[in-house]
């Protein structure tokens, strides 16, 4: 087929952009090579947009072996050992098909990081829904659920922690980010950059099929009514190969056949070798009639293009193929020598003994668009003015059932006892907590994570958010006591060709970038997903943050669950009272504008930092943060974890007992203490200048309020348990 | 004692198990599917996981490998036999013992804590086991045991019944039925009592760090039947 204009454009394509490729070429391009120019340039692979603000970002510190640019991020956990981490968006996909698209999602991340060499020891989602009452709601979260647990139970690799959230801004476009932590020794790590000339270039894992062609591209395009059709574009999973095809790239890592390696995740074939290639400034050629097919009659587009699930290319040592494959044979899987590493510097393909393609690598890469695209600042919205007379009208038992029983903060048990969170022996903090923990097998490690996003705040306000997400993983990992150590980033935005789109992305980086600075808690990998719009409507700015610590000493983990009667429990950080943009707002007074809470970093690291210092010194008995809900949410699952009452002591507030409890001002905990510590523990908050009111002291049972209110545990149990699980029945 | 677990392609619980049983005193062997000879052992465990990605059937496919030729040969000469989850599967799919898992009745993979009910104790397994419940945990999508009445009646009669689902007070009901399972089955026996199936995961339930401890009664108990 020639090539022409028309064409160029059907394959997402600008105008300008084919001209580019036409002149760097010095010719125009046949129809594989325009196909591997489409997808290398479109936005998820390119990062057309955001690159030139990705750079900013703050990436480096003392703990940070690889930071972003390769499969996924690296940190130190001292003792030789390392953790591999990343996330990865797969909302387009999950909108058309829900189960292949989360379980590929899943499988994807998997991927990027065992081919660095590192176990996965556990996975972490995030995953947006529509409003519920939108009638597509339920059958894409079961789809989602089942796709995500299809994937990871089969893997055998524990899904410890996630977030679900609702809201009407994801009608048309669900999002579904998937993160995976892996677990590897420092000095066995395995990176992408190809070396060496005449090196074999090997293909392992399932057959090529027509499978999930031109994914990529679609993931860079809005959806309108023609969806439907884009259904042959989702890939379809195999976690039976992926566990094989794990467990064969392990053993042949454990041996020094390995010079480079690299997954086939988006842009399939293209993407992988051209990366390998890029990296170590080298050319590659590949003889296509090599490539594994399922398929019959695949034409060299079609292989270059497909986006078929578990599969890897590997640069191998020479003389090493006899070893490599022995070991993939033993694992049932496909093996061949496909091509060779070259001095061309381009990508040589062939295919019935003709070439079909050659390009140059640089112009596949270094010399791909990137756009600088107006953007537009937001205002700080003013402060809404509540009138206080609805504050007394308000009764607390009442305001408080909503709200625990509202979708965003209601338990989600109902999808986490879907997924295998138990398997590999290791988890000893479940979904449910702040932070799901495992232990690094055998040491008395462990790492915490967390996986956290708040688009109502982003949407609000763009720069404030993006500070507050950051904030809040770093406070859900120092809560079960952990030292954050990193962060990875899944950026999910509407389309940058608009300017309030473009600004709010900007913006939220900008607020992720001032608390990782301020924070020491660098960006070690992440993902960009734009264009999450459908007919033209956006989804809310929604950046998700996955944060990493590390518990030196896993038996000193903290929980969320109420200990011991007549222990006293503590808020730490200032309730000024902070109503817009909070639940409370948004439920129970309808108010969706004004200001979310603002982040200050200074107390938010102070207050961080010193409950750290606490937890080091065995006082704290159970900690929680605050976040939505407030306080009194927060203090209700204290209660029904640790299936205790309390009774609270009136603190010396100027504000009204509604804004308290309710309030979502940033950088508060709460924590549980032994009376006979209380003094020891003033002290030191003192000493570091940490706000802190003491709230009440555990009982028995009951949520004691005041004379008249009182919430029996059960009451508090049922209102947060039962909504999920009987809106999916 | 000698112990040996079965890798199939696709186990995942093999080294969870692997973990346990050393942890508990065995001197435990890995045992890749495709062999042929069993080394010596006292006790053989297929392990939990997805083998064969559980298609065709859960279990069906790491029926016929060929190391399950000599599990069968070892289980029938009166050897030690015991399948955890997808090792119960494999091990009705292999005619090991009787009846058939089907997919949960409420369509949906579980993980969570169960309790189960041990009132079988003329066995080599639970003899001495001075707890009628224990805390376990289940991890499945096809858990959900199934036999014809007459298959049942004949189960009952030679007391083949292993485990029941029950309450943390030994009570058996629908309500805490996790999965379906006639009668509230958790594991099954063979005639001869030498086999074991069962849902459950001891092996997750070894430390007081993990979803509880249960399980270490178990193996202790185990090893010292052995023994």
């Amino acid at each position: 087929m020639l090539v022409n204009e028309k064409i160029a454009i059907e394959h997402g394509l600008k105008l300008d952009e084919y001209k580019k490729i036409c002149k760097l070429l010095k010719r125009t391009p046949n129809f594989t090579e325009l196909g591997i120019f489409s997808a290398m340039w479109n936005e998820h692979c390119s990062y057309k947009s955001s690159r030139i603000h990705l750079k900013k970002l703050h990436t480096k510190g003392k703990k940070v072996i690889q930071g972003p640019g390769e499969n996924a991020g690296v940190i130190d956990i001292e003792d030789g050992d390392a953790i591999v981490f990343k996330i990865e968006s797969h909302n387009h996909p999950s909108f058309i098909e829900p189960y292949q698209g989360a379980a590929t999602g899943v499988g994807g991340i998997m991927r990027d990081v065992f081919t660095m060499g590192a176990r996965p020891i556990a996975n972490l989602n995030s995953i947006h829904f529509g409003s519920t009452q939108n009638k597509k709601t339920k059958n894409l979260l079961r789809g989602v659920v089942n796709g995500i647990g299809g994937y990871g139970n089969c893997m055998g690799v524990p899904t410890i922690a996630g977030q679900t959230s609702f809201d009407r801004s994801y009608n048309g476009n669900i999002l579904v980010n998937a993160m995976t932590l892996g677990l590897v020794k420092k000095d066995k790590i395995f990176y992408s950059k190809a070396a060496g000339l005449n090196k074999p270039v090997i293909y392992v894992g399932s057959k090529t099929g027509r499978d999930g062609i031109h994914g990529a591209s679609m993931a860079s395009a809005s959806f309108d009514e023609k969806i439907e059709e884009k259904k042959p574009t989702v890939q379809v999973g195999d976690p039976f190969t992926e566990k094989l095809l794990l467990e064969a790239c392990l053993e042949l890592m454990s041996g020094d056949s390995i010079i480079a390696i690299q997954d086939m995740g988006a842009a399939g074939l293209t993407s992988s070798s051209i990366e390998m290639a890029s990296k170590g400034n080298l050319g590659i050629e590949i003889n296509l009639n090599k490539v594994p097919c399922r398929e019959t009659k695949m034409t060299p587009y079609e292989i270059m293009l497909s986006e078929s699930q578990e599969r890897m290319l590997i640069v191998l040592e020479s003389g090493k193929e006899e070893i490599a494959k022995k070991i993939f044979d033993k694992w049932n899987l496909d093996f061949a020598v496909i091509g060779k590493t070259t001095n061309t510097k381009n990508i040589e393909l062939f295919f019935d003994n003709k070439e079909v393609a050659n390009i140059p690598v640089n112009t596949l890469v270094e010399n791909s668009p990137m756009y600088d695209r107006k953007w537009k600042k937001s205002k700080l919205p003013k402060k809404n003015k509540i009138n206080k007379t609805i504050f007394k009208s308000l009764k607390i038992k009442d305001t408080l059932k909503k709200i625990l029983s509202s979708p965003n903060v209601c338990s989600k048990e109902w999808i986490w006892q879907q997924y295998d969170h138990t398997v590999m022996g290791d988890t000893i903090q479940k979904p449910g907590g702040d932070s799901g923990v495992v232990r690094v097998h055998k040491t008395d490690k462990a790492i915490a994570a967390t996986v956290d996003s708040s688009a109502t705040y982003c949407w609000a306000h763009p720069l404030t958010g993006g500070k507050q997400v950051v904030c809040e993983t770093w406070r859900n990992l120092i809560s079960v006591g952990a030292k954050p150590i990193a962060i990875t980033n899944c950026l999910n935005f509407g389309s940058p060709e608009k300017e309030e789109n473009m600004g709010e992305f900007v913006e939220c980086v900008q607020g992720i970038n001032e608390a990782c600075k301020y924070l020491d808690y660098p960006v070690v990998s992440g993902n960009v997903s734009f264009y999450n719009e459908t007919k033209d409507i956006g989804i809310k700015p929604t950046p998700t943050i996955g944060g990493v610590g590390l518990i030196k000493d896993y038996k000193k983990m903290i929980t969320m669950d109420f200990k011991e009667i007549d222990n006293i429990v503590l808020v730490i950080g200032k309730t000024e009272g902070h109503v817009d943009q909070s639940l409370l707002s948004r439920i129970i007074f309808n108010e969706n504008n004004g200001p979310p809470p603002e982040v200050n970093l200074f107390n938010e690291k102070n207050n961080g930092l010193t409950l750290l210092n606490l937890i080091e010194k065995n006082f704290i008995k159970s900690a929680h943060d605050v976040s939505l809900g407030g306080i009194i949410t927060a203090i209700s699952k204290m209660c029904i974890k640790g299936n205790k009452g309390i009774q609270f002591k009136k603190p010396k507030f100027l504000i009204n007992e509604i804004e308290y409890f309710f309030a979502e001002d940033q950088g508060r905990y709460l924590i549980e203490i032994n009376p006979k510590d209380f003094k020891e523990v003033s002290k030191i908050l003192d000493k570091n200048s940490v706000h802190y009111d003491e709230i009440g002291k555990i009982i028995d049972k009951d949520m004691i309020i005041d004379q008249k209110t009182k919430l029996t545990i059960d009451e508090l149990k049922s209102y947060n348990t039962n909504w999920l699980k009987s809106y999916m029945d | 004692m000698k112990s040996s677990v079965i890798t199939f392609p696709g186990s995942n619980c093999d080294r969870d198990m692997d973990v346990a049983l050393t942890k508990f005193g065995f001197k435990n062997k890995m045992v890749w599917h495709d062999d042929q000879e069993l080394p010596k052992s006292d006790l053989i465990v297929l392990p939990g996981g997805f083998s064969y990605g559980d298609y065709l059937r859960c279990g069906s496919m790491a029926s016929k490998s060929k190391i399950m030729h000599s599990v069968i040969n070892f289980a029938k000469s009166g050897g030690l036999v015991m399948g955890i989850c997808n090792g119960f599967q494999i091990l009705v799919e292999a005619g090991l013992v009787p009846g058939v898992l089907l997919r949960n009745k409420y369509l949906q993979f579980i993980c969570k804590n169960v309790h189960v009910k041990f009132d079988n104790k003329e066995n080599i397994f639970f003899k001495n086991l001075n707890k009628k419940v224990l805390e376990f945990h289940i991890a499945h999508n096809e858990g959900n045991y199934f036999c014809t009445n007459d298959q049942l009646k004949e189960i009952e009669d030679n007391n083949q019944i292993a485990i029941y689902y029950c309450d943390q007070n030994g009570n058996t009901n629908d309500q805490i039925n996790p999965n379906g399972s006639i009668k509230n089955i958790a594991g099954i026996f063979n005639k001869e009592k030498n086999v074991l199936g069962m849902m459950p995961h001891p092996e997750r339930m070894i430390d007081e760090s993990l979803s509880g401890e249960d399980g270490s009664i178990f193996f202790k108990n185990l090893l010292n039947n052995i023994k």
